[in-house]
C-alpha cells in the first residue's frame, strides 16, 4: 500500500529540488515545514504569496516552496520585499532570513522596515552563527561562545532580536523555538495574518558550526537544550529571578494594532489628488 | 492625469533634471525608490510629487542599497522602475545592478554624474562614472548606459532607457553629468503620438510551459512578473532556464553566453552616434555629454578661421560602438578627446584606432565644464 502523501507536499516543490542543502539535525526545514501549515491553515494561495530571502542557509528556503520566490543579496531581502509590496499590494509578502543576514549586513533594512511598519512578514532563524560560510559569529552569538572567528570566545554583547524590533515599531513581534512546532505554527499564522510589520525570531540549532565549536552535544542535545532553556511568559511569572538565569522567553510580545505603511500610502494618494484647499 | 503632468507638444524652460522626471512619467513608471544626493535630488522631489498623482508608488529608502534593491522587487511584481542617484550612491548600487544583470531585471538607473572620487566635489561636474557604469559591479555582465547632451535629450532618452531595459530585460543606464542635469533650456515637447513607449512584454504561453529564461533567438524571453499564475523562482546565482541554481557546466556557459549575445547580437539596435562634417576632416574631437556641446562650440568658432573640425559623438556610451568609430575616427590624423575625467573613454577610442592616428586626450577635473575655447586652442596645436 503506498504511503499517503502528506499535504504539506502540496507547498513543495517536488522536482529536481530535493534533497535539501541543510545539514542533518538543522532547525531550517522545521521552519519551513513550520511556514507551510500556516499558510495551509490561512487558505492562501500559492500564487498570491512571495517568500523574499537573503543570503545564508536560511535564505535558500525560497528554492523548495512552490510560490513566486525571490532569493536576493545578503541582508537585502526586506529592501527587495519592500518592492514587491508596494508595486503589488494584493501579494502576501514573508522574509525568511538568518541572524547574520537579517541584523549584521541587513540591520539597517530592518530597523527601517520596522518604522515604516511595511506590510511584510520576517522570519528570523537564529542559530547564532554564520552556518553557510563555516560558523563565525553573528549578531546573536552569546558572550563567550566559540566560532570560527571567536577562537578567544566572543566579546560583543549579542542583539535580543525582540526587543530591538519592538522598539523599532514592529507591529507583531514574537520568538518560538523550532523544539516548540506546535506553538511556531500558531505564532506563524498570526505573524501572516496581519498588517504592517511582523517579527518571528525562531531558535534554531546548528549542530554542524556553532553546536561543534561550542561542545553542545549534537542535534538530540541541542533540541532538548531548546526545551530546556526556554520559558513562557507565564512560567516566567512563577519563577524566581535566580530561576530566570540563563533562560530565554518565547512567546508573543507585541501584537498591536497599528496603521501600516501601505494604509498610509494610500491615504497619502487620495490626499493628493483632492483639489487645492479641500485638506482645510 | 498623465497628460497633465508631461506638456505634449508645448514649449517650456525645463531643467535636465526635471525632464528625466518628465521622461520617466512618459515612459509609464510605476514605482519609484532612491535615497537623496546631490545633484540629482530634483528627480526624486519632481516624482514624489508626480507619482501619488498617477497611481504610482514613490519611496524614500534607507539607503542606495535598499533602493536599488526596491526597484528589483518591485518590476518582479510587474511595476516598471526607476531610481536616481549621484556616483557615491551609484557605488554603493552596484550591488543591486549586478543583481539586475544576472536575474535579468528591466530597470532604469539615473547617474548624475558629479567629481569623485568618494564624496569629491557635490556639486560639480564630472563624468567620472563612466567606467563604473560599465565595469562597476563584479563578473561579466551586459551594459547599456546612455548619455544626454540638452534637456530634451534628457526626456527622450529617459524614455529611450525605459524601453531598452524592457527590450532587452537589463538594467539601463542614464549618464547625464551635473550639466546636463542641472542646465535650463528651452525645450520642445513632442506631441505624444510622436513618442514610443514598449510595453512591458507578457508571456503568452500556458503557465507549465513558462521559463523565465526562456532561451529565444533574440536572447530575451517575456518576463512574468509575481502574482500573475507564472509561479517562478529568481536569484543572484547562476541559474538554469528555471532560474534555479546550477552548477552545471552547460547550464552556466549557456547563461552567460545569453547574457553576453544579448547585447553583442544586437549592436545596430543600440548604436547611436552623431557626427558633423566628419567627411572633410583631418582633425576630430570624440566627445560626449556636456563636453559635446563645447566641441560642437569649437566646430563653429573653428569655421569662421576656415579650419574645418569633425565631432564624432556616441550617444549610446555602452555598448561602445566600435565598428563606426573605426570606420570614421582610424582615417583622421589627430583624435582629441575631451572628457571630463583623467581618461577614459579615450581609452576605448585608442582600442579602436591604429598607432598612425594621433590621440590626444584633453582632461579636465575641477569641477568646471570644458569650453570651446580649451578646445580650439588643443586643435589649433596640431592643425
Amino acid at each position: 500500500m503506498a504511503a499517503p502523501i502528506p499535504y504539506e507536499y502540496k507547498y513543495l516543490r517536488s522536482k529536481k529540488r530535493f534533497p535539501h542543502v541543510w545539514c542533518p539535525g538543522c532547525g531550517i526545514g522545521i521552519v519551513m515545514g513550520s511556514i507551510v501549515r500556516a499558510v495551509d491553515a490561512l487558505g492562501w494561495e500559492k500564487d498570491d504569496i512571495v517568500m523574499v530571502s537573503g543570503i545564508g542557509c536560511t535564505s535558500r528556503m525560497p528554492v523548495y516552496v512552490d510560490f513566486n520566490t525571490l532569493h536576493t543579496t545578503h541582508g537585502r531581502a526586506l529592501a527587495f520585499g519592500t518592492g514587491v509590496k508596494m508595486a503589488n499590494p494584493r501579494l502576501h509578502v514573508m522574509a525568511v532570513m538568518g541572524d547574520g543576514d537579517a541584523l549584521a549586513i541587513g540591520g539597517n533594512h530592518i530597523i527601517h522596515a520596522a518604522r515604516r511598519n511595511i506590510d511584510i512578514t520576517a522570519v528570523i532563524v537564529n542559530n547564532n552563527n554564520y552556518g553557510m560560510t563555516g560558523g563565525q559569529f553573528s549578531p546573536t552569538t552569546p558572550m563567550g561562545a566559540r566560532t570560527a572567528t571567536t577562537p578567544y570566545g566572543m566579546i560583543e554583547p549579542g542583539f535580543d532580536i525582540c526587543e530591538l524590533m519592538s522598539a523599532a515599531g514592529a507591529s507583531f513581534v514574537a520568538r518560538g523555538t523550532v523544539y516548540h512546532v506546535m506553538e511556531l505554527d500558531g505564532m506563524l499564522q498570526k505573524a501572516f495574518d496581519g498588517k504592517g510589520f511582523r517579527v518571528v525570531e525562531v531558535m534554531a540549532p546548528c549542530p554542524t558550526n556553532f553546536g561543534r565549536a561550542n561542545r553542545l552535544g549534537g542535534p538530540v542535545k541541542m533540541m532538548t537544550h531548546l526545551r530546556e532553556s526556554t520559558i513562557t511568559p507565564a512560567q516566567a511569572k512563577k519563577m524566581k529571578p535566580e530561576e530566570l538565569e540563563g533562560r530565554t522567553l518565547r512567546g508573543i510580545f507585541v501584537d498591536r494594532e497599528t496603521v501600516s505603511y501601505l494604509d498610509r500610502y494610500d491615504e497619502l494618494c487620495r490626499r493628493a489628488v483632492e483639489p487645492e484647499g479641500a485638506a482645510e | 492625469m498623465i497628460d497633465v503632468i508631461v506638456p505634449w507638444g508645448e514649449t517650456r524652460l525645463v531643467q535636465g533634471n526635471e525632464a528625466v522626471a518628465l521622461g520617466a512619467v512618459a515612459a509609464g513608471i510605476e514605482f519609484y525608490a532612491g535615497y537623496p544626493i546631490t545633484p540629482s535630488t530634483e528627480i526624486a522631489e519632481i516624482l514624489a510629487r508626480y507619482m501619488p498623482l498617477m497611481g504610482g508608488r514613490w519611496i524614500q529608502m534607507e539607503d542606495e542599497i535598499a533602493s536599488i534593491s526596491a526597484l528589483i522587487g518591485a518590476r518582479l511584481a510587474g511595476s516598471k522602475s526607476m531610481t536616481a542617484t549621484s556616483g557615491p550612491g551609484f557605488s554603493l548600487m552596484q550591488e543591486g545592478i549586478g543583481y539586475a544583470c544576472m536575474a535579468e531585471v528591466p530597470l532604469v538607473v539615473v547617474d548624475v554624474m558629479r567629481a569623485g572620487p568618494s564624496t569629491g566635489l557635490p556639486t560639480q561636474a564630472a563624468q567620472g562614472d563612466v567606467m563604473q557604469a560599465r565595469w562597476g559591479t563584479h563578473g561579466d555582465h551586459p551594459v547599456i548606459a546612455l548619455a544626454p547632451a540638452s534637456v530634451r535629450e534628457c526626456f527622450d532618452l529617459t524614455i529611450r532607457a525605459f524601453n531598452l531595459s524592457e527590450q532587452f530585460r537589463t538594467p539601463v543606464i542614464l549618464l547625464p553629468d551635473e550639466v546636463i542635469g542641472h542646465m535650463r533650456e528651452r525645450v520642445t515637447f513632442p506631441a505624444e503620438s510622436e513618442v514610443t513607449v514598449t510595453p512591458k512584454p507578457v508571456p503568452d504561453v500556458p503557465i507549465e510551459w513558462y521559463e523565465h529564461y526562456h532561451p529565444t533567438p533574440s536572447s530575451v524571453s517575456p518576463m512574468a512578473s509575481y502574482g500573475t499564475g507564472y509561479r517562478f523562482h529568481v536569484t543572484g546565482l547562476t541559474h538554469d532556464v528555471h532560474g534555479f541554481p546550477t552548477t552545471k557546466e552547460a547550464e552556466v556557459v549557456a547563461k552567460m553566453e545569453r547574457l553576453k549575445n544579448k547585447i553583442t547580437r544586437r549592436l545596430d539596435d543600440l548604436e547611436d552616434v552623431r557626427m558633423h562634417g566628419m567627411e572633410d576632416c583631418r582633425v576630430a574631437v570624440f566627445a560626449y555629454g556636456s563636453v559635446y556641446r563645447s566641441a560642437l562650440a569649437a566646430r563653429e568658432a573653428l569655421r569662421k578661421k576656415r579650419k574645418s573640425l569633425g565631432v564624432f559623438r556616441p550617444v549610446t556610451l555602452w555598448p561602445f560602438p566600435d565598428r563606426t568609430v573605426k570606420e570614421m575616427l582610424d582615417s583622421m590624423d589627430v583624435v582629441i578627446v575631451p572628457e571630463l575625467n583623467q581618461g577614459q573613454l579615450v581609452h576605448e577610442v585608442e582600442r579602436m584606432t591604429s598607432d598612425s592616428v594621433r590621440v590626444i586626450p584633453l582632461h579636465r577635473v575641477d569641477g568646471y565644464e570644458i569650453t570651446p575655447e580649451e578646445i580650439v586652442e588643443a586643435v589649433l596645436e596640431v592643425m
